[in-house]
């Protein structure tokens, strides 16, 4: 068993950051630029960490699978950033944002680094208007706030429905200057295929040149990965179709830890799965949910009608409609927590209320609102979200209910870190959404752009200096050692094998094929015999794909399909640890609900008598079961309670 | 570029106020005083150099710009471009020649003929822009040529005149869409003004 | 619906390249164009040739990464809308349509229908920042911005980078994208205090990467899918000729420790 050991500093919780941060090693100035970093990623974290690394005068080689560094996906967040501002003058600080998003994760993270990243996020907000993010303003001047994921007070910061893009190009600003500065390298069109390990810290990557085909060796005297969350596994999600889990996978084979793998976020308004052929799913602000109502026909034969577009919506008396978020949880009504509603959703269809050709949606109405408040205030309100609406589905909101339907949008699992943001690897670190450590089991709503910020531009900028104080002895690591080698012949002949194949299938089959499996049974609700069964199909699924994938092209070439294949290839393997996660924690718990523990109407009963812990997985190799190790959570400050949205 | 050319509208307008007194049914004294006048003064004479300065920097920078533009798409698309533009202005170099090509003939009719280079034609005396004129348009095919060479610089005037005030950064959410009006406005009366003269030669007279 | 396609193919950047033709059927018309390109490329993997490569990511219309040029217009016939998020209903049944890339030759392309677009990254990294460093930073509500400009500064910070303007640009000039962030940066006073040089560094990198100059036809403001006005561009004029003008020559300060 590892002893996983956070490592946060003694003393209470509120003094823990400042305390590390005045006793914590530096590196001098001279030292810094002759240390190598390699950061995997260009999103918030990534491109955060990146460019103020450069600006301490590391040497930063900054690696994204994307043609720049803009378009990360970090980019498509759209509802805003939380920061303990206190803007608003309505009683916020920095113990409430760390008491919500340690509750919002159902108490399953970390206390200390989420009070760390509290403590940090007025700083982001400083930083990021000094960049010049064009966030939204009052006549006075000043920034503006929204509420935002059911809080009481405003502290959300937002650029209209665009703020991750604002934040983004904020941090790719920052890294251009660095780039011109020549303190950060940028290799992009790159997908990092290996972590190179050697005496047992991380020394590097293996990259493969997307446009050429070529394998490239880089060396660093520490990695960080930044490469975001791993929602692909279930193939339609709303993340990008280049999101993938390959960096933080090769990790894992190479000995760090992946805790929690199977802790995913399913957002409840996300427009709905249109036909076999739907590449992509995309998400509708939770805003929504403020003015709609949502509802599906109390009658099984109505939603029958409704699938076959023989009735239309309108057409069904209010008194046939069921309201059921506010007949379950008259407190909250449509405002429930994300798990919350979309379980509810998830529930109705399954029952065979759902609607839409599918029958896997639900209606989210504006009529109520459009007659009390009139068009114009509701089109002022969610305009520009009707008019995406509409260029997708072609229908009109304002005349006709919208169709939604739960997606899968942020893994809230992910590397295993330690208070330093370090992983089990030394030298290998993980932030942003790829490291595991301060949303729990469930993401409050507009604190994921926080996070990537914090680690990138204020977290990781400290903790690594105390691992590479140990290394400025370290001359620049030779590429031509023989782990490179060893490691640029495994990624060759993986390749190699996956081209040789030359069977009849074709990757995306395969994906689609994972996704269906994921989204069955270890998706909104699992249960043990699901659970079971889903390890079994990943596993024939694992063989099939080795003996009859097609992969055509060439290698030395642009060639997305060899991207696809070694991603999808990863993403069964993940999806096979996700299930194994899933049936050992046998409580639910944010976005992980296990049928087998309910309280008596339906809801969610967490178990933190037998189930406190962080679950950490170690690789064992490719045929042997993975084997799982604790972190135990200790809640000195808040007191675990169930949460109730009657 | 742009300056050039607000500089040679503004002397279109001199030029046309000048010809449209070829119309005055005096037997062309107001239009010979004029004429005698934008010969003599001294400080016409100077405005004159600056003149063909404004015409030379005009089209070497046209043509330079548009000949790099092209260079910057080396391969070209296979489909017609549909994308929308303010009109006609694709085609500015186009527009342009042409009116260069007027200026050409303009040329050898007039100021060469003023200078002594062209001897002037029977039975005209080489300073009587009057006469010379008069002979030009009775001229069907001439008065055709000015005709649609006056119809391109409309054109190219209605794009040019409101793209120099946004090329020299003046663009107003009030006052671009008054700029863009009065750039169609003067467009119309430079070109509707000079076209008008032949054809109150052909019909009216 | 069936189609018939016009594909440019081109195997790599040294390849000359050609229209192939293909024809689809029963697309759905609620399938977005990529989703079309991907039936299309399904077909082509299970007959053993090669796929069409197109750049795609979010699908969503933000990563600006998707760019093609669908019958003459760059990310096809609807405005204010990016590739990924037109869907088949905008086009005839049988319709013939023509899919190439972006053309210019700052933009090369490396294979069928993806093109280089680093020449963008060369001209932000020139200046499209705020020369700050992640730390000492004030409170961020000491600085007031009037909402006009807060509002005309996000205006212009919505470009997604794809590169229509360019694109559409009969000149092939990147005018509206480098306007776009000297327009940003140049309605905040955080920007300002830098606005002078950066204007001239970025108009300068465009220019010497090879790009068309503008002419005013604002092809580029028809087809930009974040709608960006050629306002902006009158802006970085009238910033550039400032510049230019009235700023003072940089002096090389030395300095010893």
């Amino acid at each position: 068993m590892i002893n996983l050991n956070a490592g946060a500093p003694r003393g209470p919780l509120a003094e823990q950051w400042s305390s590390y941060k005045a006793n914590c090693k530096l590196v001098n100035p001279n030292n810094k630029r002759k240390l190598d970093i390699i950061v995997v990623g260009t999103g918030l974290a990534g491109a955060s960490a990146a460019a103020t690394l450069g600006q301490l005068g590391y040497n930063v080689k900054s690696f994204c699978y994307q043609d720049t560094p803009r378009r990360a996906h970090s980019i498509a967040a759209q509802g805003g950033i939380n920061a303990a501002k206190n803007y608003q003058n309505d009683g916020d600080n920095v113990f409430r944002l760390f008491y919500d998003t340690i509750k919002g994760g159902d108490y399953r993270a970390r206390e200390s680094n989420v009070y760390r990243l509290a403590s940090i996020s007025p700083e982001i907000i400083d930083l990021c208007v000094a960049q010049g993010v064009p966030f939204a303003r009052e006549y006075g001047g000043l920034l503006a706030n929204r509420s935002f994921g059911g809080t009481q007070v405003s502290r959300t910061f937002y650029a209209r429905g665009q703020t991750g893009q604002q934040l983004l190009i904020g941090a790719y600003s920052a890294l251009s200057r660095q780039i011109a500065e020549g303190t950060v390298k940028l290799y992009n069109r790159r997908d990092v295929l290996d972590i190179v390990v050697i005496d047992g810290k991380a020394r590097g990557v293996i990259a493969r040149n997307l446009v050429t085909g070529e394998l490239e060796r880089h060396s660093a005297h520490a990695v960080v990965l930044a490469s975001g969350g791993y929602g692909n596994v279930f193939y339609l999600s709303t993340n990008a179709m280049g999101s993938n889990v390959t960096p933080a996978w090769s990790a894992y084979k190479k000995g760090a830890l992946f805790a929690n793998p199977c802790f995913t976020q399913i957002h409840p308004t996300c427009i709905p799965v249109h036909g076999e052929f739907q590449s992509k799913l995309t998400l509708m602000s939770e805003s929504l949910r403020n003015d709609g109502r949502i509802w599906v026909p109390k009658e099984k034969e109505d939603a029958e009608q409704l699938r076959q577009k023989k009735i239309i919506p309108e057409q069904i008396h209010e008194s046939k409609r069921d309201y059921y978020l506010e007949r379950r949880y008259p407190a909250f009504g449509n405002l429930v927590p994300r798990d919350v509603a979309s379980r509810a959703a998830k529930e109705r269809c399954d029952e065979g209320y759902g609607v839409g050709t599918s029958g896997r949606a639900v209606f989210l109405d504006f009529s109520d609102s459009i007659n009390r408040l009139g068009v114009e205030a509701i089109s002022a309100r969610y305009g520009n979200l009707f008019q995406m609406y509409e260029r997708i589905v072609d229908d009109n909101p304002y005349q006709t209910p919208m169709m939604i339907y739960p997606a899968v949008h942020y893994t809230m699992g992910g590397l295993w870190v330690d208070y330093e943001l370090m992983t089990t690897v030394p030298g290998l670190y993980s932030i942003g959404e790829c490291n595991f450590s301060d949303h729990g089991a469930n993401r409050l709503g507009a604190s994921a752009l926080m996070q990537g910020l914090a680690d990138g531009y204020f977290v990781l900028p400290y903790t690594i200096s105390a691992y590479l104080s140990n290394e400025i002895h370290t001359p620049a690591i030779q590429t031509t050692l023989p782990e490179f080698h060893s490691a640029i012949q495994g990624v060759s002949d993986r390749i190699d094998q996956l081209r040789n194949t030359k069977g009849k299938t074709s990757v995306d089959h395969f994906h689609k094929k994972l996704g269906k499996i994921m989204w069955e049974y270890c998706g909104m609700s699992r249960s043990e015999a699901g659970l079971q069964s889903a390890l079994g199909m990943i596993g024939e699924l694992k063989e099939e794909f080795i003996s009859d994938v097609r992969v055509p092209g060439g290698m030395k070439e642009y060639n997305p399909e060899l991207e696809k294949a070694w991603r999808v290839q990863d993403f069964i393997e993940l999806g096979d640890l996700m299930v194994r996660d899933a049936l050992q924690r046998k409580e639910s718990c944010g976005g992980h609900f296990r049928e087998e523990s309910q309280t008596s109407d339906g809801e969610a009963l967490r178990d933190d008598e037998k189930f406190a812990y962080v679950a950490a997985w170690q690789y064992k190799g490719n045929s042997a079961e993975p084997a799982m190790h604790r972190e135990e959570l200790r809640f000195d400050t808040v007191k675990p309670s169930q949460r109730s949205y009657k | 570029m742009a300056l050039a050319g607000l500089f040679l509208s503004a002397f279109l307008v001199v030029h046309l106020s000048i010809n449209l007194l070829l119309m005055a049914d005096d037997g062309g004294k107001a239009f010979t005083a004029a004429a005698s006048f934008m010969a003599t003064n001294p400080f016409i004479r100077i405005a004159e150099v600056a003149l063909f300065g404004g015409f030379l920097i005009h089209m070497l920078f046209g043509v330079g710009v548009s000949f790099r533009n092209r260079m910057s798409r080396p391969v070209r698309y296979q489909h017609k471009s549909r994308s929308e533009t303010s009109p006609m202005s694709r085609y500015m170099v186009h527009t342009g020649i042409i009116v260069f090509i007027f200026l050409v003939l303009h040329f050898i009719d007039f100021y060469c003929i003023k200078i002594g280079l062209v001897a002037p034609p029977a039975g005209i005396e080489r300073h009587d822009f009057y006469s010379r004129s008069m002979l030009l348009f009775s001229d069907k095919g001439y008065s055709g040529i000015y005709l649609i060479c006056f119809l391109f610089l409309g054109f190219h005037l209605n794009h040019a005149i409101q793209a120099a005030f946004q090329t020299m950064g003046l663009n107003h959410s009030k006052y671009t869409m008054i700029i863009k009006a009065l750039s169609t406005t003067y467009a119309v009366i430079v070109a509707g003004g000079f076209i008008t003269i032949p054809f109150w030669f052909i019909f009216l007279r | 619906m069936n189609f018939t396609l016009k594909i440019w193919r081109q195997k790599n950047a040294a390849d000359k390249g050609g229209l192939v033709t293909y024809t689809v059927g029963d697309i759905s018309a609620d399938s977005s164009f990529f989703e079309m390109l991907d039936q299309l490329n399904q077909l082509l993997i299970g007959k053993g040739e090669d796929p069409v490569s197109f750049d795609h990511d979010c699908r969503e219309g933000i990563c600006g990464t998707c760019s093609l040029y669908i019958n003459g217009r760059p990310h096809g016939p609807l405005k204010g809308t990016t590739t990924c998020q037109l869907h088949m209903r905008s086009f005839r049944n049988g319709e013939t349509i023509f899919v190439e890339p972006w053309r210019c030759g700052a933009f090369p392309v490396i294979k069928d229908l993806i093109v280089d677009r680093s020449a963008f990254d060369k001209i932000i990294q020139a200046g499209g920042y705020v020369s700050i460093n992640s730390g000492g930073i004030p409170d961020a509500n000491t600085i007031a911005v009037p909402k006009p400009n807060a509002d005309a500064a996000f205006d212009a910070a919505a470009c997604i980078g794809c590169g229509a303007c360019v694109a559409s640009c009969p000149n092939a000039s990147a005018t509206l994208f480098v306007a776009a962030k000297v327009s940003h940066l140049a309605l905040l006073p955080q920007g300002r205090v830098e606005g002078e040089r950066r204007v001239r560094k970025m108009v300068e990198t465009m220019d010497h990467l090879g790009f068309g100059n503008c002419s005013n036809t604002y092809a580029c403001e028809a087809e930009c899918p974040k709608e960006i006005t050629v306002a902006n561009i009158a802006r970085m004029n009238r910033e550039f000729l400032a510049a230019k003008l009235f700023a003072d020559k940089e002096k090389q300060v030395s300095f010893s420790l």
